[in-house]
């Protein structure tokens, strides 16, 4: 069977293209990246239905000389198909930017949930200036703080998964250590606390409500919520007093 | 008679669009469709009746020839599989029916639910029935894109979050799957499965192994096969327990389904059975030590979900007599367990308002209706003796033994350990949701059980039992259902007539190697 080279690189490179766009992080590219693989695989299929020859229509010529109709009838299904599914990854682009302001496919859960226990286990993460913590993650927690200055930093939360409804239950290895939550608010969010008593944030700032000293500590890990809140508490006292 | 062929595909669509016009009155759209789901179900045992009797069923759509048009095919497989799956969708249907009456009903999209439910019936009633490779991806797309909305119905953050993924990795299944079909129709010039038979049987072994490889992956995505697995457990935990407790178990098993066609009969004992039982051993480990790992009971059930895809993967992977009927036995017994244990999921967070089980305990006391709907089918995905999942493992464990090769041995000791493994899993989930002092959200969260809901998962874990007792001659007729596929030459023959089916270079004999005929 002989084919057409035309048609063949036409497809190649729309394959190739679409599967660079499909690899890009926001759904909206995804999903014209899906457009052009599609595309290029029902290129395919016109490349599978061998020479071009006369319209199909029964008596105008012989069956041998007419152009197999078949793969074409399927051509035309799946652009159907892909028409409706463009359609819905659209809607989801839409309303994920509605939800969450962006449209950027969301890691794994559990990815994040490891990363999460592993620094606070470290427990000097919150030390790490965004640049350092996860490239990506930090580059997107700072565009948000630019867009939301009274935000405090969150290079780890600031993604899909860290708005406000998406379930982020303790598990059993949270067991044992403070209640997780979403937002490490450690030493960051005391600086632009604006209810801080002295606004300082030296060393003595840092300190738990028994004297420990926070940093080093697994079990009183920067972004352990209750010991926040009561670090909190505890300042204020010593403020006033 | 050949005409029941199209009533599995026709009425849910055909449902799906009266429930669409008529979704200002939920009492109507809820009735018509349970009565729809209702009558594939009589469809379905009316099917299985007839099929042992005379065999394969083909019903060619519009009379074209078979080579041209649509067929639908119904062998001992497709029987068995049409029945489980609507008896499952029909007591889920009557589950959710419960459930949108006890959730906050203005929220809850029901005039979207109804219809999409039944256009994802009409997909995997479709995908079971297709005889050629282009309906079958029609089918799959169908039951895809109806399982793009329901996994996103209310649009939550967490649902669009977790379709996102979901989509996304469906529709690179997709588009593999249809350049796999390109690539055979450019390679063979048809698509008909049983054409495909004759003519594939005759290329070269590396085009053979290149169109094997791209369907493999294709539909190993949508059966969540280990190395192409990662998506499930962070899909399908988000969406509502009937929606996850169809999807766990109709959604995969057609992958499985697929694969067990393409394995049989297109390919038949092909090169890669080494992969298959190389990606089960995986499946079946990794898949059971993230379910150990997790503390989410939604999330625990998604992995031993993908652990026991392994198991069908396995019998798959011997391709012998035995193995082939272990897992058309696995499968319907599977399909039904996993549904019921996603529903009892939905049951306890109906309860005790959390799937968390850090913050689940004492429901035992509390609820013990729903400890022994739990209970049951946990043992029998377990596979502790009197249950037909103990049944199905004993099947797939002799077939690994009787194949007699290092392979073998270690898939018999990878699913020895993945069932302990799952008992302890099982286990682990009674002791802190079921045993203990009853835990604060049990106790707060005091709302009464809809019976509707109760009902329709006691229905179903009547139906596993069912299949326990009906466990002798169930194994008889997939006994059957395996001879007839390692055959190939009934599915061809009653498709394409004998003369074609003369035509068959291979077939498998009872001990899955590769007898050439011709």
């Amino acid at each position: 069977m002989s084919v057409s080279l035309a048609l063949l690189l036409t497809a190649g490179v729309l394959i190739a293209c679409g599967v660079y766009l499909v690899l890009e992080r926001t759904l909206t590219r995804v999903v014209l990246g899906f457009v052009l693989l599609g595309n290029g695989v029902n290129l395919l299929f016109v490349v599978a239905a061998g020479r071009p020859g006369t319209p199909p229509f029964e008596g105008t010529a012989e069956p041998s000389e007419m152009t197999d109709p078949l793969p074409l009838a399927m051509v035309l299904t799946a652009i159907v198909i892909s028409l409706g599914v463009t359609a819905f990854g659209m809607a989801l682009a839409y309303r994920a930017w509605q939800l969450f302001g962006h449209d950027e496919v969301p890691d794994d859960v559990e990815d994040r949930r490891v990363l999460r226990r592993s620094r606070r286990r470290s427990g000097d993460a919150d030390d790490l200036p965004w640049s350092q913590a996860l490239s990506e993650e930090a580059r997107r927690g700072a565009l948000r703080r630019s867009q939301e200055p009274g935000r405090p930093e969150d290079p780890l939360g600031d993604d899909l998964s860290g708005a406000e409804d998406v379930p982020q239950d303790a598990t059993e290895a949270d067991e044992g250590e403070a209640r997780p939550v979403r937002r490490p608010a450690g030493a960051v969010g005391d600086a632009e606390d604006p209810d801080g008593p002295d606004g300082s944030d030296g060393p003595e700032d840092r300190d738990g409500p028994d004297g420990a000293p926070t940093t080093g500590d697994p079990a009183q890990a920067p972004g352990a919520g209750p010991a926040v809140e009561t670090d909190h508490h505890h300042r204020d006292g010593r403020g006033e007093a | 008679m050949e005409l029941l062929l199209a009533l599995p595909v026709v009425l849910p669509l055909a449902g799906a669009a009266a429930t669409l016009l008529l979704r200002h009155r939920h009492k109507v759209q809820l009735w018509l469709t349970i009565l729809t789901l209702a009558a594939i179900l009589a469809v379905a045992i009316a099917l299985i009746a007839l099929v042992p009797a005379s065999g394969v069923l083909v019903l060619q759509i519009g009379d074209w020839t078979p080579t041209q048009g649509i067929v639908l095919v119904a062998d001992r497989i497709t029987a068995l599989m049409l029945l489980v799956s609507s008896a499952v969708t029909l007591a889920v249907l009557l589950y959710s029916s419960g459930q949108t009456v006890a959730e906050n009903s203005e929220r809850t999209p029901v005039a979207i639910y109804h219809p999409t439910y039944l256009a994802l019936v009409a997909g995997v009633s479709m995908a079971f029935l297709a005889g050629d490779l282009f309906n079958l991806y029609v089918g799959f797309e169908v039951l895809l894109a109806s399982s793009y909305v329901l996994l996103t119905l209310g649009g939550s953050a967490s649902r669009v979050r977790a379709a996102t993924t979901y989509v996304i990795v469906s529709l690179l299944s997709s588009v593999i799957f249809l350049s796999a079909i390109a690539a055979i129709y450019a390679a063979t010039g048809t698509v008909n499965m049983a054409m495909l038979a004759v003519r594939l049987d005759g290329l070269q072994e590396g085009t053979r192994m290149v169109l094997e490889l791209l369907l493999l992956v294709a539909f190993a995505i949508k059966a969540a096969i280990f190395p192409l697995s990662a998506w499930l457990p962070d899909s399908y935990p988000t969406a509502p327990a009937p929606v996850t407790a169809v999807f766990a178990g109709l959604l995969t098993k057609v992958g499985i389904y697929a694969i067990l066609r393409l394995e049989t009969l297109l390919f038949p004992a092909s090169q890669l059975s080494n992969l298959l039982l190389a990606a089960a051993a995986l499946s079946l480990v990794i898949g059971i030590l993230g379910a150990v790992a997790q503390t989410d009971l939604k999330r625990v059930l998604s992995f031993t979900l993908v652990s026991h895809m392994g198991y069908m993967l396995l019998g798959l992977g011997v391709s012998t007599r035995l193995g082939m009927t272990a897992t058309i036995f696995y499968v319907a017994h599977h399909i039904t367990v996993q549904s019921t244990l996603f529903l009892v999921a939905g049951l306890i967070e109906q309860r005790g308002g959390t799937t968390n089980l850090a913050r689940l305990g004492g429901l035992a006391k509390a609820a013990p209706v729903i400890a022994v709907l739990f209970f049951v089918p946990a043992m029998n995905l377990a596979g502790i003796p009197p249950f037909s999942g103990f049944i199905g493992k004993v099947g797939l464990v002799e077939a690994g033994i009787a194949y007699d090769r290092p392979a073998g041995w270690i898939l018999v000791g990878a699913s020895v350990l993945t069932s302990l493994l799952t008992l302890y899993a099982i286990a682990k989930i009674w002791n802190r949701a079921f045993w203990q002092a009853p835990s604060e959200d049990v106790v707060a969260n005091d709302h009464p059980v809809p019976r509707v809901m109760t009902g329709a998962t006691t229905a179903l874990v009547a139906f596993s039992v069912g299949l326990t007792l009906a466990a002798g001659p169930l194994m008889t007729y997939s006994d059957e259902a395996a001879r007839t596929v390692l055959e190939r030459t009934p599915y061809v023959s009653a498709v394409l007539g004998d003369e074609a089916a003369g035509e068959l270079h291979y077939r498998i004999d009872d001990a899955g190697e590769k007898v050439v005929e011709r």
